[in-house]
């Protein structure tokens, strides 16, 4: 009995004074929002929104609802988070595997890149590209086409768009390569472990890539057009380009503050996972008689990414809690459309900022996930 | 890092919602915010960043406008010094949870009074100290005239969490014309991003507009169109809840005007105590006990217009004086062809 009650008893008081602090919370906002004449709910969200956004991934218009509004931020910041972190991990390595090279300038340089793009704050950073260097890109009426077809400008950088015909055939066939693709690798390893024998599998698997795809073009029917950006007056000196797909600054900017902000850390990570490979490792490996490739392939890099990848995780929740500094250049992320606009235009403060910190949680909470399940199929596995 | 202190800075706003409000209890005739004001000894009040003749600072941190000429009557009236007024500059997205959560008492931000805000939020608007409306400003080059000649596809650039962004959509939308909305959360970014190219036009409330354009690297290139596509009464706001207090900042306000109304100014004051007109005499606490009813002494009014002048000095010295719009328009007296209108103080 006294066994049981030392055992439950703080933590039943721990679990009481939880909710004694949430209920006192939760009662005393009830009360003096009753007093204050403010109601709370959530209806709102099905209410017409009725004011713009300006970059949206879905249909929106003022006649949609707060609860689309907030998807359309959802989506943008989902959107700058994912490119971002895309960019920033291939920056990263790069710059990871730079900074452990034999050459002096190469090494110097990505040491320099880190310090300099780590040290200074990222809401500067993100002014700079946006106030600075965006800046100085030239009007649309004398902005000269990079590629040919592409023009950037201080409204924005405007590409072509892809006008699809048959585009589920395209996607089919695209399908049908990466199932292929993991049908040889599965059988190039059981060949290799049988008969030890070698397959070049990234060799064939790029082909693959190219050839199925390549073939929906001249059987399946599929073809791809090109809408080009065409240059409108709006009146005498204001020009615009119409047709394509137009790319706002202010995404662009946050894309390369962000992404060159955390790649320095991204870089830290693979410079330590590298290093975290003891010399023994590569020496032993060479002694058996593998390649400079194999060995970075084979031995150090399965060992250096169980060190990467837990911290390189923490980088990317970072930089999708980040993102949230989009609101300082006028990009409509989660943080401007809903905590900001509708926030204002409905005044529900308490509900749309538990909304906006749930759905961050949840954002982050996901990408830990996924980076969990990674970091669990990469570890050790004792046989 | 800016952003994440800002959104601490709410979070613990919010708690302070939590925890504050139960503490406020009313009794009649006493104002909770009024004695918490007097034992603090200064006016809590919250003013935009910076918006020339409203609420701008100057280099030393002085602050001036017709914005802070209210805050600056409140404090007069209640603790007899203009100066006794601490200003909170916040952005528009901030502005009304700084109220409800009592981080200051009077918000007089070029706030628009409309029906949501007013009987939505919490928040209780006392008057009208500046009519408005919404325009657009575009380069003059552009030879656009009007705003008849938007095309698909323009740009703006205007402010968060304002009227102004619904205006706009209702006027795009109405005219079948597509936009791109470029929202910032400061003006100063608006400023500089319009200044840039980055918009071809920029749009909020005209005085807005006037003041603003001051700002932008050659003004001269720029002109404001004719037309004012919304109503936009501004005025000063205060928490619901505490009926004592709106009534000394609603009162507050309506003296000066009033003063302007009878040509009582800060010089003539003190002699219009023997003035004939028993309404200039209630005006300058010469006569009635007009104070009494809101916790004040007597000479509250003659303090106001003595500290801080009527309604005309103050619009002369912030407004008029400084070019941003030098004629009044709408905000002349109701006695000289505008509608500034108050209710009579007996």
């Amino acid at each position: 009995m006294n066994n049981i009650l030392k055992k439950f008893l703080p933590q039943i008081l721990a679990i009481l004074f939880v909710v004694l602090i949430f209920g006192f919370l939760t009662i005393n906002a009830q009360t003096n929002m009753d007093n204050r004449g403010i109601d709370f709910g959530f209806g709102f969200l099905s209410q017409e929104s009725s004011f713009d956004v300006q970059f949206s991934l879905i249909e929106y218009s003022g006649s949609d609802s707060y609860a689309r509004a907030f998807l359309v931020g959802l989506l943008n910041t989902l959107l700058v988070s994912f490119i971002s972190i895309i960019f920033c991990t291939i920056l990263g390595v790069i710059i990871g595997v730079a900074r452990l090279s034999s050459n002096y300038l190469i090494k110097n340089s990505a040491a320099w890149y880190v310090e300099f793009f780590r040290n200074i704050p990222l809401l500067l950073q993100i002014f700079f590209w946006y106030y600075a260097a965006l800046r100085a890109l030239p009007l649309p009426e004398k902005a000269d086409a990079w590629f040919g077809v592409t023009y950037m400008t201080v409204k924005g950088y405007y590409i072509p768009a892809m006008v699809w015909e048959n585009l589920n055939v395209f996607l089919y066939c695209g399908l049908a390569a990466i199932i292929s693709i993991i049908v040889l690798r599965n059988y190039a390893n059981n060949l290799r472990d049988t008969k030890g024998k070698q397959v070049p599998v990234l060799l064939y698997s790029i082909a693959l890539l190219i050839v199925l795809p390549l073939l929906s073009f001249l059987f399946g029917g599929v073809s791809l057009e090109f809408e080009l950006p065409q240059l409108k007056k709006l009146s005498k000196i204001s020009y615009i380009y119409e047709g394509g797909i137009s790319l706002p600054p202010e995404l662009i900017a946050l894309v390369l503050a962000l992404s060159l902000y955390t790649s320095t850390f991204v870089a830290e990570c693979v410079r330590a996972g590298i290093e975290g490979v003891s010399k023994g490792q590569k020496e032993a490996a060479a002694s058996v008689g593998l390649t400079p490739n194999q060995v970075l392939k084979l031995v150090i890099m399965p060992q250096a990414l169980r060190i990467i990848i837990p911290p390189t995780t923490n980088q990317y929740l970072n930089l999708t809690k980040n993102s949230s500094l989009a609101a300082a250049i006028a990009y409509p992320d989660l943080v401007l459309v809903f905590a900001g606009t509708a926030l204002m235009q409905t005044g529900k403060a308490i509900e749309i900022v538990s909304i906006t910190m749930l759905t961050y949680l949840t954002i982050s909470l996901t990408i830990a996930a996924i980076m969990n399940w990674y970091n669990k199929k990469i570890e050790i596995k004792e046989k | 890092m800016f952003k994440i202190i800002k959104q601490l800075t709410s979070l613990v706003a919010m708690f302070a919602v939590l925890f504050a409000f139960s503490t406020e209890t009313m009794a009649a005739k006493k104002s909770k915010t009024l004695e918490n004001t007097k034992k603090r000894g200064f006016v809590r009040c919250g003013v935009s960043q910076g918006l020339p003749g409203f609420s701008n600072a100057d280099e030393s941190g002085n602050w001036t406008g017709i914005d802070v000429d209210v805050c600056r009557a409140v404090a007069a009236a209640t603790l007899g010094d203009a100066t006794k007024v601490k200003f909170t500059p916040l952005s528009a997205k901030e502005r009304f949870t700084a109220l409800t959560s009592g981080e200051i008492d009077i918000l007089s931000r070029n706030t628009t009074w409309t029906l949501s805000r007013d009987a939505d939020i919490g928040l209780t608007f006392v008057g009208v100290n500046f009519y408005d409306g919404q325009g657009f400003m575009v380069r003059k080059g552009s030879g656009i005239k009007s705003t008849s000649e938007f095309k698909n596809g323009t740009s703006v650039c205007t402010n968060l969490g304002t009227t102004t962004e619904l205006n706009m959509r209702d006027f795009f939308d109405s005219r079948g014309i597509s936009y791109e909305p470029v929202v910032f959360e400061k003006a100063d970014e608006v400023v500089a991003a319009y200044d840039a190219g980055r918009c071809d036009t920029y749009t909020t409330d005209k005085s807005g507009l006037a003041a603003q354009r001051t700002k932008l690297s050659a003004p001269d290139d720029h002109v404001v169109l004719p037309e004012t596509i919304s109503k936009e009464p501004l005025g000063p706001v205060v928490r619901q809840g505490d009926s004592v207090w709106e009534d000394i900042v609603r009162w507050s306000l309506n003296t000066m005007i009033e003063a302007e109304e009878y040509g009582v100014n800060s010089s003539n004051a003190d002699m219009m105590k023997t003035s004939n007109n028993p309404a200039i005499k209630r005006l300058v606490g010469a006569e009635g006990e007009l104070g009494a009813a809101f916790g004040l002494d007597n000479d509250w009014n003659l303090r106001i217009i003595k500290q801080v002048g009527n309604y005309g000095e103050s619009y002369k010295r912030n407004i008029a004086d400084t070019g941003i719009l030098p004629d009044r328009g709408p905000n002349e007296l109701w006695t000289k062809g505008g509608i500034l209108y108050v209710p009579p103080a007996r």
